[in-house]
């Protein structure tokens, strides 16, 4: 079941190459196909899903390469089927926005990164996971060089040299555990548990690997290729990286680090969760000062993913033990997918009509455009954490956590939801409200979006406002993990 | 007076190296005898014989070996030996089969037409009309084939030293032998002798001091007495100081790495194919033997130098190699960060049981994958040309992801392997290494290994982007010819099963290296 998950988009990316070389069209429909037959994959994996089963389910595991310990172990367990839904279905909704704008091997190649990032959630071996880790820079690299702005390929060494450097280091870590293990190595996570890690070894295993995930997520200091990198790769490219690629830094922070390193994490809380606050805070600011939309929508994912990783580690014993800012953190990780996937893909039609991405060179959307500007405020509004919209829901549970720890935590970290009403409400005024320009960009008045548009994006809105007003089934899912985490 | 007793030979393990002298032998008889145009084919054809039959006789050796000393204690037959004896022969064949490649330079090799004359003269247009060719080429391969197997096989210190001599000569001679840029080829061949001389003679100094230090040539007997600890110590640091230069100078480690970018660039790139990977393959294994066997139980002394010089290698290759703007420069200099890379599984010496059987094992794995993804490279690089045959200027190679997806995905590859990427080669590779030297407590090498890796991922990376995400600059349209940039020339067969024989074992030993994890390890340790 899994694997036959992992593998449907991997052999849709080499059919969609193979055909590519007749008819790029037909290669992107089929790109698309795939991306559907993935996500019904996913959604009866998620049927035969036990909610109330403990531990990894439908596992998967042979021998790989059995002189170092490594397995092609695969496991669900209730974060990782979050993840994998989430990324199922925001692959397809992503292609049906870029059909017209991409050629095909960017097609193929976010398929190719929707079969890694698969496997990098389901995977139940160390090894296994970085190997995959690593291999998602490959086809991230080729859709950030191969579409996108004039500055793209700047932008996609930048990437991948961060996204690299990181990985090197959390290789370290990876060898690390290794090391640790003198007799019969093993990297399957059961195995791992038990490993008896010295304190002083742990620690630095524990400081790779934060780093390795920090890049990822990413976390202030470490954040600075997502601007770049945003503005610079088409909206549907950042899509795939913000909302699912970062999404493993944030992962493995709670598999990897809580989950394998307790002492080692809770000893390095305090300083995870400054870092976490200014990168709340910091992104939250840094969003506001943006002119360029898409540089905005990514730096909102700045301060979102220090929400996340604050979440994650107030779970530690130093951190307050708040299972409520944990299980916030992991719906907070599907929330903040479907937002921004909703933000970026709003986004993208607006920067299709009007041509520019600069915030000062649109104006008066809202009189010829109203569904339009009516969706990027829905959207806007709940990456804002407007209370009846998603993600408002994970926001609140974090915050809890936080003043679980620390009453002033909590506070710091209030203060970005009002900051980012900021930055929402304000981009809006300058693009949607008011008279619109006459010589805007563009021309003439914009044209609203068709019903194909509309039909496009609906799935991410609706899904907005229902686990706005029922987060349970998510949390039913996140919760058996924390406690599994704790115990 | 007993009369001379003649030295017993087992003929039945050493004859893939009879087999390769014996043929380099008929290949000279070949060049006095056989009419000019039926020597190409000869030599191409005797040569691929004569290496395929010593391949299938080292696999049969290598199926069920004995680790033993034979030819009076002169060499020894051990598993790691075997496994670099297939090795060797293996990046042979794919050498030949490059060295044998005239279809990318309209019909003629990329050896000199005839070396004696003189760049610019008459009598060099001359032999280029004629369409000479030098085929020599192929005996002096065999020969150097010959001594490469000898090197890590050598039980005592004088064989070492003649197969060093056996292995360099010819290779000196056919860094100089392109057949374009005559003169850069020419001072590249000058300057790797005269640095190759030098440093065989700091090597054989080394020999004469530790001779003095054991009383033995035998690399066992020099265990044994370093073990026990003999008379003089200084004598022995010396001499393992002295042989380390000429080792190191042969596997371009920092600071005896700067003929390195200069003959990598002035070789015929068939030739820098072959040598970048046959040279490191035979030269580390002579220095694992020489380290583990003989001076093994002297580690503290050297351990931490073998520390600073990977540390000092992989820093300077990496860092240097991010400002060249030649393709066969860069590789040059990614080639001495990958000696770091390899000296940092060395001094993982003390991992596992502490006798270097872990160290040797990742070394092994490491050299393989290291040495499909450059034979590959350089392959690829012989057949991006322009009017002025290889184009290796980094503006030449601007888009041509676009001309030639194909070209630049093998090369994308094996940039990727030699970065250290997942799924290929290269990954396994300094996982290996980077843990046995983690294992052996020299974590500040793994943390320097770590930080050169990354900033070696940056000229790799930068490279690929040059391939496919940056335009090429405007065409100057003057009559066909001198445009800035190269096209790909459809190379022989034989180039093109070399690639995709590189290719394909890049990504076998990245998703499935169980096997050949496994055939190394069968191979067990040297034997002491």
């Amino acid at each position: 079941m899994i694997a036959t998950l992992c593998l449907v988009p991997l052999i849709g990316a080499l059919c969609s190459a193979l055909v590519g070389r007749r008819s790029d069209m037909a290669a992107r429909q089929v790109a698309i196909a795939f991306a559907l037959a993935t996500l019904a994959v996913a959604i009866v994996a998620t049927f035969r899903f036990d909610r109330s089963g403990s531990g990894f389910q439908e596992t998967y595991s042979v021998d790989w390469i059995s002189r170092i310990g490594v397995h092609l172990a695969l496991g669900l367990d209730g974060m990782a089927l979050l993840l994998i839904l989430l990324t199922a279905a925001l692959v397809p909704i992503v292609m049906l926005t870029a059909l017209r704008s991409h050629t095909y091997g960017w097609f193929a190649w976010a398929l190719a990164l929707t079969s890694f990032a698969l496997v990098v959630f389901s995977a139940t071996d160390l090894f296994l996971f970085y190997v995959f880790f690593e291999a998602t820079l490959i086809p991230a690299y080729f859709m950030i060089g191969g579409h996108g702005g004039p500055q793209r390929s700047f932008a996609a060494l930048k990437f991948l040299m961060y996204q690299l450097g990181g990985g090197l280091v959390l290789l370290g870590g990876v060898i690390g555990f290794y090391a640790v293990q003198p007799d019969s190595p093993s990297y399957l996570l059961t195995d791992l548990q038990h490993a008896d890690i010295g304190t002083v070894a742990g620690r630095w295993i524990f400081v790779a690997f934060f780093i390795g995930f920090a890049v990822k997520a990413p976390l202030f200091p470490f954040h600075t290729w997502l601007a770049d990198t945003s503005e610079s790769a088409t909206p549907q490219t950042s899509v795939l990286l913000v909302c699912v690629l970062d999404k493993i830094g944030t992962f493995g922070m709670l598999r990897f680090c809580l989950g394998l390193l307790p002492e080692a994490s809770a000893w390095a809380t305090p300083v995870v969760v400054a870092l976490c606050l200014i990168s709340i805070v910091y992104g939250a600011f840094l969003a506001i000062g943006q002119d360029d939309l898409l540089r905005l929508i990514g730096l909102t994912s700045l301060s979102h993913f220090g929400f996340i990783a604050l979440g994650i580690f107030v779970l530690t014993p130093t951190g307050g033990g708040s299972a409520e800012g944990a299980s916030g953190a992991i719906i907070y990780m599907v929330n903040h997918g479907v937002a921004t996937a909703a933000m970026f893909l709003v986004a993208a039609y607006l920067i299709e009509r009007k041509g520019s991405a600069s915030i000062r060179a649109i104006r008066g959307v809202e009189r010829s455009a109203p569904v339009l500007a009516g969706l990027l405020l829905v959207a806007g509004l709940a990456t804002a954490g407007l209370p009846g919209l998603s993600q408002f829901v994970s926001e609140i549970l974090v915050i809890i956590g936080a003043f679980a720890y620390h009453w002033w935590v909590g506070a710091i970290a209030v203060t970005a939801v009002v900051l980012a009403a900021i930055y929402v409400l304000w981009m809006y005024q300058r693009t949607m409200t008011g008279p619109p320009d006459p010589v805007s960009v563009g021309g003439a008045a914009t044209a609203d979006l068709t019903r194909t548009e509309v039909a496009i994006v609906a799935p991410l809105m609706i899904a907005l406002v229902l686990f706005g007003f029922y987060p349970a089934p998510l949390l039913d899912l996140a919760n058996p993990v924390i406690a599994a985490v704790t115990r | 007076m007993n009369g001379f007793v003649s030295p017993h030979l087992e003929y039945s393990l050493l004859w893939p190296i009879f087999v390769v002298f014996g043929v380099a032998c008929v290949g000279i008889l070949v060049e006095a005898f056989a009419p000019r145009e039926r020597r190409y084919a000869t030599q191409v054809a005797l040569t691929l014989i004569g290496l395929v039959i010593a391949l299938v006789r080292v696999i049969i050796i290598g199926v069920d070996v004995t680790p033993r000393t034979v030819a009076e204690g002169a060499l020894v037959v051990d598993g790691p030996g075997v496994f670099l004896w297939g090795v060797i022969l293996v990046v042979a064949i794919a050498g030949v089969l490059l060295f044998a490649e005239r279809q990318l330079d309209t019909g003629v090799s990329a050896f000199a037409g005839q070396a004696a004359a003189l760049p610019g003269t008459a009598a060099e247009r001359t032999a280029a009309q004629q369409g000479l060719d030098h085929t020599e080429v192929y005996p002096l391969l065999l020969f150097a084939v010959g001594g490469m197997m000898l090197f890590p096989v050598a039980g005592d210190l004088l064989m070492l030293f003649v197969a060093l001599e056996v292995l360099s000569l010819p290779l000196y001679l056919l860094v100089g032998l392109a057949r374009r840029r005559r003169l850069l080829s020419q001072e590249a061949a000058l300057k790797y002798f005269l640095l190759g001389a030098f440093s065989s003679g700091f090597f054989i100094y080394g020999i004469s001091l530790v001779y003095g230090y054991a009383g033995t040539m035998d690399l066992a007997g020099i265990g044994d007495v370093v073990q026990h600890g003999g008379a003089n110590h200084g004598l022995l640091i010396a001499g393992m100081g002295l042989m380390a230069v000429g080792l190191l100078f042969k596997v371009g480690a920092v600071p005896f790495h700067s003929w390195t970018p200069d003959v990598y660039q002035g070789a015929p790139t068939a030739v820098t194919a072959w040598m970048s990977a046959a040279t490191k393959v035979a030269a580390f294994g002579a220095l694992l033997r020489l380290f583990v066997v003989a001076f093994g139980h002297d580690r503290l002394t050297w351990q931490p130098v073998m520390g600073a010089v990977a540390i000092a290698t992989m820093l300077f290759g990496a860092a240097i190699a991010v400002v060249q703007t030649d393709v066969k420069r860069m590789l040059a200099y990614s080639a001495i960060a990958h000696t770091g890379f390899l000296l940092t599984g060395m001094i993982g010496f003390t991992a596992g049981d502490g006798d270097g059987t872990d160290a040797t094992h990742a070394i092994l794995f490491y050299l393989l994958a290291y040495s499909v993804a450059t034979i590959g490279a350089f392959a690829l690089v012989s057949v991006v040309r322009d009017s002025n045959g290889e184009a290796t200027d980094f503006g030449k190679w601007t888009g041509l992801g676009k001309r030639s997806p194909l070209v630049a995905g093998l090369f994308t590859l094996f940039l990727f392997s030699m970065a250290g990427l997942p799924l290929t080669g290269g990954f396994i590779g300094k996982w290996e290494v980077f843990t046995v030297a983690l294992r052996a407590g020299y974590w500040p090498v793994v943390v320097v290994a770590i930080a050169a890796s990354i900033v070696s991922v940056f000229f790799y990376v930068r490279f690929v982007l040059l391939l496919f995400f940056t335009q090429a600059q405007k065409e100057v349209v003057t009559g066909g010819e001198g445009t800035t940039t190269a096209v790909v020339a459809v190379p022989a067969w034989g180039s093109i099963v070399v690639i995709g024989a590189c290719a394909l074992a890049t990504v076998l030993l990245g998703v499935v290296p169980d096997p050949v994890l496994q055939l190394i390890e069968n191979a067990g340790s040297f034997i002491r």
